[in-house]
């Protein structure tokens, strides 16, 4: 008898409301490791699958912005808690599926994992560094403050998956905005071990979904979508980067591809208020002053 | 109320702190003990019970402190941000898992009632750690255009009202823009300091980043006299009079200054304010953690059409707080700090009535130990009485009247103190252009005692200079140049 264990293989699949639904479609696609060895099958989103995470994420966004900032920051320090638990199967997954050095891949996850620490930081900050009180020339109190836009699609390239994910995720999350993130198929595992880690932080059901899917396949479909409010993405395809904003302007949703941003690991850009700064809306209240 | 039917049963808090029999000076990352050989026991408000023997620094001690911080700054200053910030997360998740014997053993030092201890102070002091923690990595967005450093070693003297919330809103933002720290707590509530300090080493804060020196005013007076030699920002926060010795002290010196002082603050009520409301703000104003707020409203504007009404419903209502053993979660008003305190409020009660003023008081029977007050109002008060001018830090509010909102203003701002003021109107444009009125810090609008990490909090005037909380809290903390 042989002592060879034979392993308990994952199955993938996608991230919808907090639950791990298969794709309806059925469809499955190969995931191959760094040496074209099949590692396992991933879910491919259909046009369903993303209708159905629009709607989660639009329920759960209202609750998600009435939660204070301060709490909110808790929730995304809690996430860094999470990833930190689960930093070597990342480093792991990070190294197999892209065939990168143990150092390399380390560095990698470290960096998203510190990302999410500082976006913990930005939640209660952004009105005072984005928004004010206004000196007007009349007897008014104004002020101006920001506010999620809504639902953020955020569309992750293929390089350097498990921080473009973060990166691109996280500055919505900050400002209140719920997420879809469509994740490249290659690094299904990464995007799902990922979405199991914030399935047990404390983030609510519906203000992350992860979907595993074909890009160029989904991107005309978020871009029509009416339930979006804005898009993410950066250092996609020119084609794919096009087909968002076409499709985008149709209802005028925002579309932050962030086209001259350098790469993820450069915390000056990807630290800043002004990559959160795309996903609110600058509201400014009026109101009489007067004795 | 004891012998009432309906008398609440006790219900006291039952967790007990881990106390040490006796604490030394944390300097360097060890708790060492006293140079002056002298210790001296903190007691419990409530019981006049022995807690703990704590030392009792001298100026030797105190210049060791400061040794300790100064060799600790290089390295700290060099920490990347990030990193600074990794740990100050750590002290607000420590704080929050220890936050209920913290609660427990704030209310037997410094007399609080629990339920203000667990429901207030404690969340604001983990909340100051997280809010300022993520402040390390964004103070180029904090001081747009300017590049920050650190000051450098921070003296840091704090008051006995809010022991560990003040510890945390000096030590949070110090830590956050890379300086260290002397900290040295008030004389009659050094323990929740002083676990602080434990925490602090558990989350890995270096050695000599935090130091702490418990003592009296000569302890305080040693920091001060260090302004210049080796200590480079002194925070205060207490009376405007030893406010006004350490500005005097440290003149010439060239080091930064913050203070935070008393207060005589107005809350002022409109006819038109929702009034059962307004009078629950009017109990939290004054009544909160027994008037030893510096921030309290302890002057009540009335507008003179609803005097008499109003009166009865804050006599009513005020006659309903539940006045004793500070660790049972139905009391309202715990111990007075200390018997010297007791004394000095004890002083205003007996002038307010020479004066001339009408003392209305809650008719409670006190514990026979330990220092209590009853809380109580004065009706009839004049401006130039002692008790409209002075600070009282106690259970004590003086009522007055206005016809006019300009009147209003106009007597409110009659003061030279200017921490904070309340109003309460539910016209809107009154209440934002009152605020534009008002000489105050912080200005609570149909609320009062609110406080939040992300909300700056100081005084005008003779309340004092800085701002503590927020972004504009981090400039007393930060050294600002050009782009070199």
């Amino acid at each position: 008898m042989s002592t060879t264990r034979i392993e308990v293989a994952k199955t993938l699949k996608l991230y919808i409301n907090g639950s791990f639904p298969r794709s309806e479609s059925g469809r499955t696609i190969p995931v191959k490791d760094a040496n074209k060895k099949v590692i396992a099958h991933a879910s491919h989103a259909s046009r369903k699958d993303l209708r159905d995470a629009i709607e989660a994420a639009n329920a759960a966004q209202v609750k998600w912005a009435a939660a204070t900032a301060y709490n909110r920051g808790q929730v995304l320090y809690r996430i860094a808690e999470m990833l930190e638990a689960r930093r070597e199967e990342f480093v792991t997954l990070v190294r197999t599926i892209e065939g990168r050095t143990k150092s390399d891949a380390t560095r990698e996850v470290d960096h998203a994992i510190d990302r999410c620490v500082c976006f913990a930081g930005w939640t209660d900050k952004i009105a005072a560094v984005l928004g004010g009180k206004q000196p007007v020339a009349g007897p008014y109190f104004v002020f101006s403050m920001p506010e999620p836009t809504g639902t953020v699609a955020v569309v992750v390239p293929d390089e350097r998956p498990m921080l473009a994910m973060l990166s691109l995720a996280l500055p919505a999350l900050a400002a209140g905005n719920a997420v879809v993130i469509i994740a490249p198929m290659s690094n299904a595992p990464l995007a799902i071990a990922l979405s199991e880690a914030l399935a047990t932080s404390d983030v609510p059901a519906g203000v992350v979904n992860m979907l595993t899917g074909i890009r160029s396949e989904l991107c005309p479909w978020i871009a029509s979508h009416r339930d979006i409010a804005a898009v993410a993405g950066a250092r996609l395809p020119a084609a794919e980067a096009t087909a968002l904003e076409l499709g985008a302007a149709e209802n005028l949703k925002r579309v932050c591809l962030f086209h001259d941003a350098p790469k993820f690991d450069d915390d000056a850009f990807w630290h800043s208020p002004f990559v959160i700064a795309p996903f609110v809306e600058i509201k400014t209240v009026w109101h009489p002053s007067a004795l | 109320m004891p012998d009432s039917t309906f008398a609440y049963a006790p219900a006291p808090e039952s967790v007990r702190p881990t106390l040490r029999p006796e604490y030394g000076l944390l300097i360097g990352g060890k708790f060492v003990e006293p140079k002056s050989g002298k210790r001296f026991d903190t007691i419990n408000p409530a019981t006049e019970e022995t807690i703990a023997s704590v030392a009792d620094a001298d100026a030797a001690d105190v210049a060791r402190a400061v040794a300790a911080a100064r060799k600790a700054l290089p390295k700290w200053m060099k920490c990347k941000p990030a990193e600074r910030a990794k740990l100050l997360f750590r002290v607000a998740r420590r704080v929050q898992e220890r936050s209920r014997e913290l609660a427990v053993l704030e209310s037997m030092n410094g007399g609080k009632p629990i339920r203000e201890s667990r429901d207030e102070d404690l969340p604001l002091v983990a909340q100051h750690f997280f809010h300022h923690a993520g402040w390390c990595d964004k103070l180029p967005f904090a001081f747009a255009g300017a590049t920050a450093r650190p000051v450098g070693v921070c003296g840091q003297i704090i008051p006995w009202n809010f022991p560990l919330m003040m510890a945390a809103w000096k030590l949070a933002p110090a830590l956050a823009c890379g300086n260290t720290c002397v900290l040295k707590p008030a004389e009659t509530t050094p323990l929740t300091a002083l676990m602080l300090g434990e925490i602090l080493q558990e989350c890995g804060i270096p050695d000599g980043v935090v130091n702490i020196v418990t003592g009296g005013p000569a302890a305080g007076r040693a920091i001060t006299a260090l302004a210049g030699k080796g200590v480079d920002k002194i925070a205060f926060t207490g009376s405007t009079e030893v406010g006004k010795a350490i500005a005097k002290s440290v003149a010439g010196t060239g080091i930064k200054l913050t203070l935070e002082l008393g207060g005589k603050s107005p809350n002022i009520v409109f006819a038109d304010a929702a009034l059962d409301q307004a009078v629950e703000g009017v109990v939290s104003g004054i009544w909160f953690n027994q008037g030893h707020v510096c921030c309290a409203g302890s002057r009540l504007f009335v507008e003179e059409s609803i005097h008499d009404d109003f009166i009865a419903r804050l006599v009513r209502r005020m006659e309903q707080l539940r006045v004793g053993d500070p660790l049972d979660k139905n009391t309202d008003v715990g111990a007075i700090n200390s018997r010297s305190q007791l004394d000095t409020i004890e002083r205003f009660l007996q002038t307010g009535t020479t004066e001339g003023a009408r003392k209305h008081e809650v008719s409670c029977t006190l514990p026979k130990k330990g220092f209590w007050c009853r809380p109580c109002l004065f009706t009839g008060v004049q401006p130039s009485h002692t008790i409209a001018r002075e600070e009282i830090f106690g259970p004590v509010l003086s009522v007055m009247t206005f016809r006019t909102p300009e009147e209003a203003v106009q007597r409110a701002n009659n003061t030279t103190y200017g921490l904070s003021a309340g109003v309460w109107t539910e016209k809107a444009a009154r209440a934002l252009e009152m605020s534009n009125r008002l000489s105050a810090g912080v200005v609570w609008l149909n609320t009062f005692n609110r406080f939040d990490a992300s909300a700056p909090f100081g005084g005008y005037r003779e309340s004092g200079f800085g701002r503590e909380g927020g972004r504009q809290g981090l400039l007393a903390y930060a050294k600002l140049g050009g782009t070199r």
